[in-house]
């Protein structure tokens, strides 16, 4: 679909940024940062700033590393054996590898989203909120009332669920379900929210409701968000990075540019090939 | 349908491959059919075999063994015939409750460490993990007997070697316990790994993202997540457990009184089962398809209500 129509509404349905967004206080500074597992690389030399209060988008085609870049954002790879992240990325003031911080309280900083939603199956809703305040050990009920009540109505949720908090969290539509998740990341006021392809299982309606919460709740966390949908990119985000995957298969990143920019006159021919479809 | 071969116009592939298709498979429909049918009829008669020889052992059991239940058979004491009522051969009661005590005391250690092991099997990718895997493995598939063994050193005898010293207790209820449980804990083990590693990656993932400590996530998340398939894999071990003669046979003596306290010698149904087959009395060798069948109902029991509670837990999460 090599049509310059497709631009053209990409254009138009773009959020009106003025500027660049770059131009700000940062919140995640990446430097030179590469990841590998087993010795094998699956993202190498990324080095840009995401900015404080934006909707940064990490976009790509499948195995360009986006989401093992995300995930290198709250230490998720601590977890698989023989991963090792090198470079800095920086949250603050705060190197999270090599700062000394502990991943446990790095992840209260940094909230995240998944693909899926995954909801605590035997937990109700109101349980599902609170629980990251709970597992890091706030018991006092005011306080986990309050933030649950905050946290759901930035989710677009306390209107339909405010009457039956004790439900269970299965009894939500996946829709639903996803901005419970959302509420549960945002119930513990992290600095910065990771959204690892947040749509990618809902319908339409359930996607647009999402996006339209994306752009409202960067007032009060950075976003970073991994997506395989150019139209959402340029709905949501206020700066674009794009990546590819190189010839030795690790991802690479290509462009980092204001949104508007990246999808109108981007400075990589590879970049125009790939928002224009010719491959990925 | 036949294509009509004009002259001139090449013939098309596609069209005579699915003119083929449709040819042969309709030719060769009817023997598929047949084919298919004596393959059904195939399982089912292997079905009936299987389940010939489980049929025919329900049913002797009920048939010789219903007539000795009755208040007195649960509730007195054993007593030997005599010749004035060769049929007065008492109850299980000593039994029951040499059974209850064992195994429940047996359970009480087992359960924790089983599911506490199996946590740690479906938690940890180390080497040591998979050698406990494949250890828990083995001892499934160790003769129980050994087992009666082992608890006959070490408990009832008394074990004196390489530094170690344990006193004998004697023959007592508690090294029964000790075998059963011994038994019990790598099948716990086990069934709870697998009831553990059902639980998805991602849920794990949600609660490590939120801040938790990996301890936190599993017993606020995985466990409560996993617990119907639990509690399925603790009754089912327990189950196996009641059932079980070999690793009792030798260690928790004998008792014709209600015994309560583990340290003392004991009776328990399997034994009593085979003491009774085994007793010169033909009333007493009669009445062991009594005790049978009542082992046999309570294993029917915990089976069926390890499974119904299960599915019970899983529909109120819904």
């Amino acid at each position: 679909m090599a049509d310059p129509s497709t631009m053209v509404r990409l254009s138009t349905e773009m959020s009106d940024q003025e500027g660049d967004p770059r131009s700000g206080p940062i919140s995640v500074r990446f430097e030179d940062v590469t990841v590998s597992f087993h010795g094998r690389t699956a993202i190498r030399n990324v080095t840009f700033d995401a900015p404080k209060n934006k909707v940064t988008a990490l976009i790509g085609p499948s195995g360009s590393g986006k989401t093992t870049l995300l995930r290198a954002i709250n230490r998720m790879h601590d977890l698989t054996k023989g991963a090792v992240v090198s470079g800095s990325i920086r949250l603050g003031d705060t190197d999270i590898y090599k700062g000394g911080i502990p991943a446990t309280l790095l992840r209260t900083r940094v909230g995240m989203v998944f693909q899926r939603p995954n909801p605590f199956p035997t937990m109700s809703i109101y349980d599902n909120v609170v629980s990251g305040l709970r597992f890091n050990g706030i018991r006092k009920k005011s306080v986990l009332e309050e933030a649950a009540e905050s946290a759901l109505i930035a989710a677009a949720l306390w209107d339909s669920v405010s009457t039956r908090l004790n439900a269970h969290a299965s009894t939500l539509s996946g829709g639903e379900q996803q901005r419970l998740c959302i509420a549960r990341a945002l119930a513990v006021e992290p600095e910065v929210l990771l959204m690892d392809e947040p749509t990618s299982s809902l319908d339409p309606i359930s996607m647009r409701l999402i996006e339209e919460l994306v752009s409202e709740l960067k007032s009060r966390v950075t976003i970073v968000i991994v997506t395989h949908n150019m139209q959402q990119a340029a709905r949501v985000s206020d700066l674009c990075a794009f990546f590819l995957m190189g010839n030795d298969r690790a991802g690479e990143q290509i462009e980092v540019a204001p949104t508007r920019k990246l999808f109108s006159e981007p400075d990589d021919p590879r970049t125009l090939d790939y928002i224009q479809g010719r491959f990925g | 349908m036949s294509t009509t071969v004009i002259e001139g116009v090449p013939p098309d592939p596609i069209l005579e491959r699915r003119e083929l298709v449709q040819r042969v498979a309709r030719k060769t429909l009817d023997r598929r059919v047949l084919v298919s049918r004596a393959m059904v009829g195939l399982c089912g008669v292997a079905l009936l075999v299987a389940l010939v020889p489980l049929f025919a052992i329900l049913y002797s059991l009920v048939d010789k063994g219903v007539r000795w239940w009755s208040v007195t058979f649960f509730t007195k004491v054993p007593q030997f015939p005599s010749l004035i009522d060769p049929n007065a051969i008492g109850g299980i009661s000593n039994a029951i409750i040499g059974s209850l005590v064992i195994d429940g005391i047996a359970a009480l250690f087992a359960i924790p460490i089983g599911v506490i092991a199996g946590l740690f099997l479906a938690e940890s990718d180390s080497k040591f993990a998979s050698g406990l895997r494949t250890t828990a493995e083995i001892m499934t598939g160790l003769p129980s007997i050994l087992l009666g063994i082992f608890a006959y050193q070490m408990i009832v005898i008394g074990f004196n070697e390489w530094g170690i010293k344990l006193p004998g207790i004697g023959f007592a209820g508690i090294a029964g316990s000790f075998a059963i449980g011994v038994l019990m804990i790598p099948v716990i083990m086990k069934a709870s790994e697998t009831a553990l590693r059902g639980v998805p990656a991602t849920i794990r993932e949600a609660g490590l993202a939120l801040g938790a400590r990996r301890g936190v996530v599993a017993r606020k998340v995985v466990i409560p997540t996993a617990l119907p398939g639990l509690i399925t894999a603790v009754l089912l071990a327990f189950s196996r457990a009641v059932g079980e003669t070999a690793p009792i046979l030798w260690v928790i003596g004998a008792s014709n009184i209600i015994e309560w306290n583990p340290r003392k010698e004991m009776a328990s149904m399997p034994l009593e089962i085979f003491q009774s087959a085994t007793s010169p009395y033909v009333s007493l060798r009669d009445e062991a398809w009594g005790i049978a069948l009542f082992l046999v109902f309570l294993v029917l029991v915990l089976n069926l209500g390890s499974r119904l509670f299960a599915a019970w837990l899983q529909r109120e999460r819904r």
